[in-house]
C-alpha cells in the first residue's frame, strides 16, 4: 500500500545554510507521526516542502504516490488535499469565523454558499467552537482561533494533516483544549503529521515518532522507544531538556 | 556676567522665551495689519458684488469639473497602480523592472509637464485633434497618479502579514485568488487613509489641468478663477475659487485625521 507522504533524501538550503541535510522517512495512511527536535533543527522548514510552501533543494516527496517536487505537478491540486495548521493560527482577519471556514471551499472547489457553510458548521461544531461562527477571529482566545484553524483545513477534506507547533503560541490554560481536538482527530483515523514539543501529546497520541537535529532524522521509532528508551545520546540529552523545561 | 539669569531654573528660562516670542508675534501682527489699506484689499480682493456674480456657476460648473477630473483621476490611477504594485511585487524580473522604471520616470517629471505633454504634445506629434474634453487631462492625471499610488498600494500589500498568503495558499488557493480574496480586501483597509490623502493632494492638483485648453463646460477651478481675474480685472474670483477648494479638502482632511487616530488607537 502506498504511504501517504514519502520522503527521500529531501535537501534543502537557504543559502550556504543546509537546514535539511538528507531526510528519509514515510507517513503510512492513518498514522499519526510526531516530529520533535530543537529549535532550528528544520522540522518547520520540513514540513513546509511538504506542502510546497518551501521549494525542496534536492530529493523527493511522495504524497500518496505522486511526486510533488516534479516540476510539472499543480501545487495548488497538492495542497488542497494536505491541510496545515500554523503556530500562529493565520486567521482571515477581515472575514468572520463561518467566511473563514468556507471562503477556500467555494472560490477552490467551486461549492455552493450553502454546503460550504453546512460543511464549514459541522467542522466549527466537530473543534467545539460553532458558537462562534459570526466573530471576527480577533474576539476570539487564541484556543478558539486555533481550532477554527483547523476546523478551516478540515473544511477542505484533505487526506492529511499538518501541524506546526500548533500549541506553542498558546497560553498555557489553553494548550489542552487544542491538544484535546487533535486527539478526537487522530482518533477518526486521521493522518497525522504533528511537529510539537508536547511530550506528552506524542506518547499518548503517536504511532511513531520522529526525533530531528541539525537537518537529519536521527531516530525514528514508537513512542515507547523513542521516548522513554532512545537509542542516542542527542535525543536523551534533549528528552531531559524538553521534561526539565516542564 | 549675568547672574540672575543663570540663578533662574530651567522652567523659567523657558517661560521666560515663550513671553518673548509671544510678544514679538503680537507687535508683528499689529504692525502688518496697521499697515494694510484694508479698503484696497477688500477692492481688489473680496469685492461683494464679484463674489455674488460667481454663484451659482462656480460651484454647478467649475467645482462639479475640479471633481470629476479628480475622481477620473482616481479610478485610472488606483487601477494602473494596482497594475504596477502588483507587477513590481511578481516573481518576474522583466515586470518588475518595467513597473519600477515606469514609476522613477513618471514621479521624476512634474506634474505639469505631464499635463502639457499629453494634451499639447502628443496630438501634435500623432497628427490628430482631440477634441477638448475631459480626456487629455484625466488621462494625464491617471498615468500620473497611477505612479504614486503604485508605491502606496504596494506599501499596504506587504503590510499584510506574510501568514495570511501562505494559509490561503495552504488551502489551495491560487496566487491571484488569494491576493483578490484574501491579501487585498486587507491591504485596502490598510490603504483607505494614505489613499484618502492622495485623493486631496489629486483634487488640489486637478489645477494643472487649467494649462491646457479647456472649453467653458470643462473649466476646473483654477481656470474658472484665471479667467475671472482676466475678465473683470479683478482677484475676487480667484480667491472664491481657494475658497471652494477649502471647502471640499477640510472635510476630508478631518476624515484622514479621524481615520489615522482611530488606527493608531487599535493598534
Ligand atoms: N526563509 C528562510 N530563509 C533563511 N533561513 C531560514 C528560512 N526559514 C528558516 N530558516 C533557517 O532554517 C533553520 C531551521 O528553521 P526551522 O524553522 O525549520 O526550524 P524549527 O526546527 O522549526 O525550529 P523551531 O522549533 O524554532 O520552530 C533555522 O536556522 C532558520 O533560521
Ligand atoms: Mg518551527
Amino acid at each position: 500500500m502506498t504511504s501517504a507522504i514519502e520522503i527521500k533524501d529531501l535537501h534543502k538550503s537557504f543559502g550556504d545554510l543546509e537546514v535539511l541535510r538528507g531526510i528519509d522517512f514515510q507517513v503510512a495512511v492513518g498514522e499519526v507521526v510526531c516530529v520533535i527536535g530543537p529549535s532550528g533543527s528544520g522540522k518547520s522548514t520540513l514540513l513546509r516542502c511538504v506542502n510546497r510552501l518551501e521549494e525542496p533543494t534536492s530529493g523527493t516527496i511522495l504524497i500518496e504516490g505522486e511526486d510533488i517536487t516534479d516540476p510539472d505537478t499543480d501545487t495548488d491540486a497538492v495542497r488542497r488535499r494536505i491541510g496545515i495548521v500554523f503556530q500562529r493560527f493565520n486567521l482571515f482577519n477581515h472575514l468572520s469565523v463561518l467566511e473563514n471556514v468556507t471562503i477556500a471551499q467555494r472560490k477552490v472547489l467551486g461549492r455552493s454558499k450553502a454546503e460550504a457553510n453546512e460543511i464549514g458548521l459541522a467542522n466549527l461544531e466537530r473543534m467545539g467552537v460553532v458558537e462562534k461562527a459570526g466573530e471576527f477571529p480577533r474576539r476570539l482566545s487564541g484556543g478558539q482561533q486555533q481550532r477554527v484553524a483547523i476546523a478551516r483545513a478540515l473544511s477542505m477534506e484533505p487526506d492529511m494533516m499538518l501541524f506546526d507547533e500548533a500549541t506553542s503560541a498558546l497560553d498555557p490554560e489553553l494548550v489542552g483544549e487544542v491538544l484535546g481536538a487533535m486527539r478526537t482527530l487522530a482518533e477518526e483515523g486521521m493522518t497525522m503529521l504533528v511537529v510539537t514539543h508536547e511530550i506528552g501529546f506524542a506518547k499518548g497520541v503517536a504511532d511513531r515518532v520522529v526525533f530531528m537535529d541539525e537537518g537529519v532524522v536521527v531516530e525514528d521509532g514508537p513512542p515507547s522507544r523513542v521516548l522513554v528508551d532512545p537509542e542516542h545520546e542527542r535525543t536523551r540529552t534533549f528528552l531531559r531538556m524538553v521534561l526539565e523545561g516542564e | 556676567m549675568l547672574n540672575w539669569w543663570r540663578e533662574l531654573s530651567k522652567r523659567r528660562r523657558v517661560r521666560f522665551w515663550r513671553g518673548v516670542s509671544y510678544v514679538v508675534f503680537v507687535v508683528l501682527t499689529a504692525a502688518f495689519l496697521l499697515a494694510v489699506d484694508w479698503a484696497r484689499v477688500v477692492d481688489t480682493m473680496f469685492r461683494p458684488e464679484i463674489v455674488a456674480d460667481q454663484f451659482p456657476d462656480i460651484l454647478l460648473i467649475a467645482a462639479k469639473n475640479t471633481i470629476i477630473y479628480t475622481i477620473l483621476g482616481f479610478i485610472g490611477g488606483l487601477a494602473l497602480g494596482l497594475v504596477l504594485a502588483l507587477m513590481r511585487l511578481s516573481q518576474s524580473r522583466p515586470f518588475r523592472w518595467a513597473a519600477a522604471t515606469y514609476i522613477d520616470v513618471v514621479r521624476g517629471i512634474p506634474l505639469l509637464v505631464w499635463i502639457l505633454l499629453i494634451g499639447l504634445g502628443v496630438p501634435i506629434a500623432l497628427g490628430i485633434r482631440v477634441p477638448t474634453t475631459f480626456g487629455p487631462g484625466a488621462l494625464a492625471l491617471s498615468l500620473v497618479m497611477g505612479a504614486y499610488m503604485a508605491e502606496t498600494i504596494r506599501a499596504g500589500i506587504e503590510a499584510v502579514d506574510r501568514g495570511q498568503m501562505e494559509a490561503a495558499r495552504s488551502l489551495g488557493m491560487s496566487y491571484s485568488k488569494a491576493m483578490i480574496w484574501i491579501i487585498l480586501p486587507q491591504a485596502f483597509r490598510l490603504m483607505i487613509p494614505p489613499l484618502t490623502n492622495e485623493f486631496i493632494l489629486l483634487l488640489k492638483d486637478t489645477s494643472l489641468v487649467s494649462a491646457i485648453g479647456v472649453t467653458v463646460t470643462t473649466k476646473e477651478l483654477t481656470r474658472w478663477g484665471r479667467d475671472g481675474v482676466i475678465h473683470s480685472a479683478n482677484a475676487t474670483p480667484l480667491v472664491v475659487a481657494g475658497l471652494v477648494y477649502l471647502l471640499l479638502t477640510i472635510p476630508m482632511t478631518r476624515f484622514v485625521s479621524r481615520l489615522e487616530k482611530k488606527a493608531a488607537r487599535s493598534r
